[in-house]
């Protein structure tokens, strides 16, 4: 026990003495999470309206006014002429072009119906599809107001309508941020103690002095113990600023228990250490961790339902996921904050993480070898 | 009880022999000087002595242990330092020997109290705060040497120990070997410099693998009708 | 210029001797843009959702067998009271509850109303909006369909046309994402590891000793990995059209050069780093976070950029790879000449000059 408290006390030592790493460490996150959970923005509002009124008329104008009242939409620009509209569409300066034909306010009340040309940019699929979605309830709503208004109806009289109403829960104002913050929180903690353990490691083979401890009387688990200890304690330190910022700057809401996190942290990043260990045994060069580790991460943040749901990947895909650490700790972490969900909610995940830990480190161990 | 003792000791890397069936001993608080050219499977002895490296055939016993079973038993009893290996840049001088110290299990006191007697021999008390990155080569070498038996082994393996630099230190750190050797640690040396085998008070010489000479350097020149040790150096080396 | 060619040539040697790194500087690529060209999108198919259906009549239940026809959702549960809906909620795989009131069919012919409420889980905002904008329109498309093909008076047909993507596929916004963010990581990266290497190792400074000048040495080293660099962006290019239907609708040779010109504003980037570090391990970190995180979240490869606040809008103008993003898309998707994506290639072309000519600097500074 003694062994790994002298590499504890070298390991501290070597980074706290690291200025480079100690702004790695500690301030790029927090300026990272500053700033980017502002980056990570889905709303989709004040979207680029080009309308091409060519009717001019009463109810025409309401149409307009409609639209860009409702908030989604901010009018660019209002014309008669429908290249200019196309040419802000092709220049990404207009999201949507409304059409509005001549005739439109007589051809309703003269033949009782009357159409409307839209046009999406549907590059962004997603967005174009909301956009759509924004679009066709205001003018299904601005239909239904001049259809009650012209024929003087009362709700009674019309058509039956299934009335729909809906609550977001856990997030009442959909703030995009407090989605985000957990997330990031999770990336942040994941390159720190992680990639950097592994790395660690492979730097004392580099530099030749893996060999001299090789010959001292140092046990192979007094020293990968002594390595990976001290990104664990920097990584959790990591979660528990990420989290104070979290909750200062961005008022993220902690519905459930912080143990609970950090528990289950504690066993993650067992996992991600275990991994660092591992790739340290079958690279030789800093360079080739560095290029594996990073082959990893990526995959694993981009497919972690971090950014897009996991449950919008193909089938494939989603069984992908099921061994990704970053995964269940993004999951984990927002049930847990979001929603307050409790212990009976997680400890399935718990256990996977932990089964995950034993079998990344015993592979990792196993092929650390200690004579060469 | 010979502190090293090899019998017909070989490793093979795949078809290729690295060290072909060696036999020697080396006596206590004995200077064994183990020569060779680049290649000739010294290193590789050496780290089967250390207990890095497992051995294909034959047998070895470091400080009365066996390489095979009791690796870590010799480790206790070893110390080591190379060339390539100085200590921790980042790390103090004085960070350093508290890191070794601690490593080889001795206590807080004596820690300390041997990173005194250390600084004082080598006259480094005023550099003990500072970064060992900062510190002139020599003066690395020295203190890597004094660190690799700050735990009073019995035997210290020292790989190259002098490569790079100038004579005058060179001189120094041999007094220090002496001096080690004078309490009675074994030091078991491989170097490149003839001038520095005329140091030891036995030499081998490898050649392709295996032991073609071994005797004191007196010895060895009169066998070789040579006059220095760089003349039987090379009379083996070219006279296979 | 001999000397240059042996120099790059002993680049060449380094690369492609270490077989681990070219498999990953190769492999990399092809796994990750298939990886996430497949996986990284925000179609929403399948989402798990749950029914609280207290008037389990017929026409509540063609209401949620209409929910389940399409592809949309499918429904994991059906809930026996109130209470039971935070506990789904909190097991974390439902996204939506639908919550259909007693008497649905009796309200909606005697009363001419009936409710529907949908709560949605927004602690992702983004599917919780979309999901209840789905389910609103199947819901409007049973309304008509109870209420029968009465025509209404004054009846507004709105069509719609989905320009430049009308499938709305997100290959379409993700893939030239997934392809400008592949070559910018594995350019910058690849190039300011190995100078830091070679700093680390010493070797650096035998070059520096050599006659060479040191910009030779920079770009003897840089000339390889443009050449990889470029390989890799037409695998990458290949695959976006072959394996995912990206059609180029504007000029192949336009693309290509483009192509080419953030190849080298990725190295540039690189050299960079690699003159402001030292040591490996802070080059691959500075990478990692410098580049990585900012550029999947700053560049518009997510997130819009239009939704970001103003100061972050401004800071995304010095992402080359939102620059070349707008390219891709504009030649690729919408058909753009160099008529339209001129002041984006200016910016990527000032970016490559000032990432050169600032590294230049350092490294004469370091010499001096």
């Amino acid at each position: 026990m003694r062994t790994i408290f002298f590499i504890l006390q070298k390991e501290f030592l070597q980074i706290f003495r690291n200025r480079g790493m100690m702004a790695i460490i500690f301030l790029i996150p927090i300026v990272q999470l500053l700033v980017l959970s502002n980056a990570a923005n889905y709303e989709v509002r004040n979207l680029a309206i080009d309308v091409v009124d060519q009717d001019h008329s009463a109810w025409s104008q309401r149409l307009v006014n409609k639209l860009t009242a409702s908030g989604y939409f901010k009018l660019h620009r209002q014309t008669f002429n429908e290249k200019a509209a196309f040419e802000d569409l092709q220049l990404d300066k207009a999201d949507i072009v409304l059409m509005i034909p001549r005739h439109f306010e007589r051809d309703l009340v003269r033949e009782d119906k009357a159409s409307l040309q839209l046009l999406v940019n549907a590059i962004n699929g997603s967005k174009a599809g909301l956009a759509n979605g924004y679009t066709n309830n205001i003018i299904r709503s601005f239909n239904q107001n001049i259809r009650t208004e012209w024929l003087a109806l009362d709700g009674r009289n019309g058509p039956a309508v299934i009335e729909v109403t809906y609550s977001n829960w856990f997030n009442t104002r959909l703030d995009y941020k407090v989605f985000m913050v957990p997330g990031i929180i999770v990336v942040l903690v994941t390159m720190i103690g992680a990639f950097l353990s592994g790395m660690n490691i492979v730097k004392e083979k580099e530099i030749g002095t893996i060999e001299q401890l090789n010959v001292t009387p140092i046990r192979k688990h007094h020293f990968i113990l002594g390595k990976l200890i001290p990104f664990w304690i920097v990584a959790l330190f990591e979660l528990a600023l990420g989290l104070l910022v979290g909750k200062l700057v961005f008022h993220l809401p902690m519905a459930g228990s912080l143990w609970l996190v950090f528990l289950f942290a504690a066993v993650y990043l067992w996992v991600m250490l275990g991994m660092g260990l591992l790739i340290s045994t079958f690279t030789e060069t800093q360079q080739q961790a560095m290029f594996i580790a990073w082959f990893f991460v990526i995959i694993f943040i981009l497919m972690s339902g971090l950014f897009t749901p996991v449950e919008n990947m193909p089938h494939w895909a989603q069984v992908l996921t099921w061994f990704n650490p970053i995964a269940y700790f993004v999951k984990v972490i927002r049930m847990v904050l979001l929603k307050g969900s409790g212990w009976a909610n997680i400890q399935i995940y718990l256990l996977i993480m932990l089964a995950y830990a034993v079998v990344m480190n015993g592979i990792a161990i196993w092929n650390y070898r200690k004579i060469t | 009880m010979q502190p090293i003792v090899t019998k017909e000791l070989t490793k093979k890397f795949g078809t290729f022999i690295a060290t072909n069936a060696i036999t020697f001993e080396v006596k206590e608080g004995e200077i064994f000087g183990f020569l060779g050219a680049n290649g000739a499977g010294k290193t590789t002895a050496m780290r089967m002595l250390c207990g890095l490296l497992r051995p294909s055939s034959g047998e070895a016993k470091v400080a009365g242990f066996d390489v095979y079973k009791q690796a870590d038993r010799i480790k206790q009893n070893i110390g080591y330092m190379s060339q390539r290996f100085s200590l921790y840049e980042d790390l103090k001088v004085k960070e350093n020997i508290r890191f070794y110290g601690g490593i080889y299990g001795l206590s807080n006191n004596t820690i300390k109290e041997k990173t005194k007697q250390l600084l004082q021999k080598l006259q480094m008390e005023a550099e003990a705060d500072q970064l060992v990155s900062a510190l002139p080569l020599g003066w690395k070498q020295k203190l890597a040497f004094s660190v690799a038996i700050l735990h009073d082994p019995s035997i210290v393996f020292l790989d190259e120990p002098t490569g790079g630099v100038d004579p005058v230190t060179r001189r120094q750190f041999w007094d220090l070997i002496y001096e080690a050797a004078g309490r009675g640690v074994t030091v078991f040396v491989t170097t490149h410099y003839m001038d520095e085998a005329e140091y030891c008070d036995r030499i081998s010489i490898m050649v392709d693998g295996r032991i073609q000479a071994l005797d004191t350097p007196r010895q060895l020149k009169a066998q070789f009708q040579a006059e220095s040790m760089d003349d039987v150096f090379l009379k083996l080396a070219r006279g296979k | 210029m001999r000397q240059f060619f042996v120099f790059a040539r002993k680049e060449f040697y380094h690369i492609f001797r270490d077989k681990r790194t070219l498999l990953i500087l190769f492999g990399m690529p092809i796994v990750q843009i298939v990886l996430f060209g497949f996986a990284i999108t925000n179609e929403i198919k399948n989402a798990e959702i749950a029914v609280l259906d207290q008037s389990r009549d017929y026409y509540s239940n063609r209401l949620v067998q209409q929910l389940q026809a399409g592809s949309y959702f499918k429904i994991d549960q059906e809930l026996q009271s109130h209470q039971a809906i935070e506990a789904a909620f909190k097991e974390g795989r439902i996204k939506m509850v639908v919550v259909i009131p007693p008497k649905f069919g009796e309200s909606f012919f005697h009363l001419h109303k009936a409710q529907v409420q949908l709560l949605a889980d927004a602690g992702d905002p983004n599917t919780a909006t979309t999901l209840i904008n789905y389910a609103r329109a199947i819901i409007g498309n049973y309304q008509q369909e109870l209420n029968g093909p009465q025509s209404m008076p004054l009846t507004i047909n709105t069509t719609v046309r989905m320009q430049y993507n009308p499938a709305l596929k997100s290959v379409f916004l993700f893939v030239p994402g997934v392809m400008t963010l592949i070559l910018l990581l594995v350019s910058a990266m690849m190039t300011s590891i190995t100078i830091a290497r070679e700093k680390e190792l010493g070797t650096m400074e035998i070059l520096l000793v050599s006659p060479l000048p040191p910009a030779m040495i920079v770009t003897g080293k840089v000339v390889p990995y443009i050449v990889l660099s470029f390989i890799n962006a037409l695998v990458i290019l290949g695959m976006g059209i072959w394996l995912f239907g990206m059609p180029i609708k504007g000029s192949i040779v336009l693309l290509l050069l483009e192509c080419a010109l953030f190849v080298l504003t990725s190295l540039g980037l690189g050299i960079l780093i690699s003159t402001v570090t030292d040591k490996q391990q802070t080059a691959m970190m500075a990478s990692m976070m410098g580049l990585l995180m900012p550029t999947v979240l700053l560049s518009g490869f997510i997130f819009p950029v239009e939704s970001m606040p103003l100061p972050l809008r401004l800071l995304s103008n010095i992402m080359p790879a939102k620059w070349f993003i707008i390219i891709l898309k504009d030649i690729m998707l919408k058909g753009s000449g160099l008529r339209e994506v001129w002041p984006q290639s200016l910016v990527l072309c000032g970016m490559t000059l000032l990432f050169v000519t600032i590294s230049i600097r350092k490294f004469k500074i370091r010499l001096s």
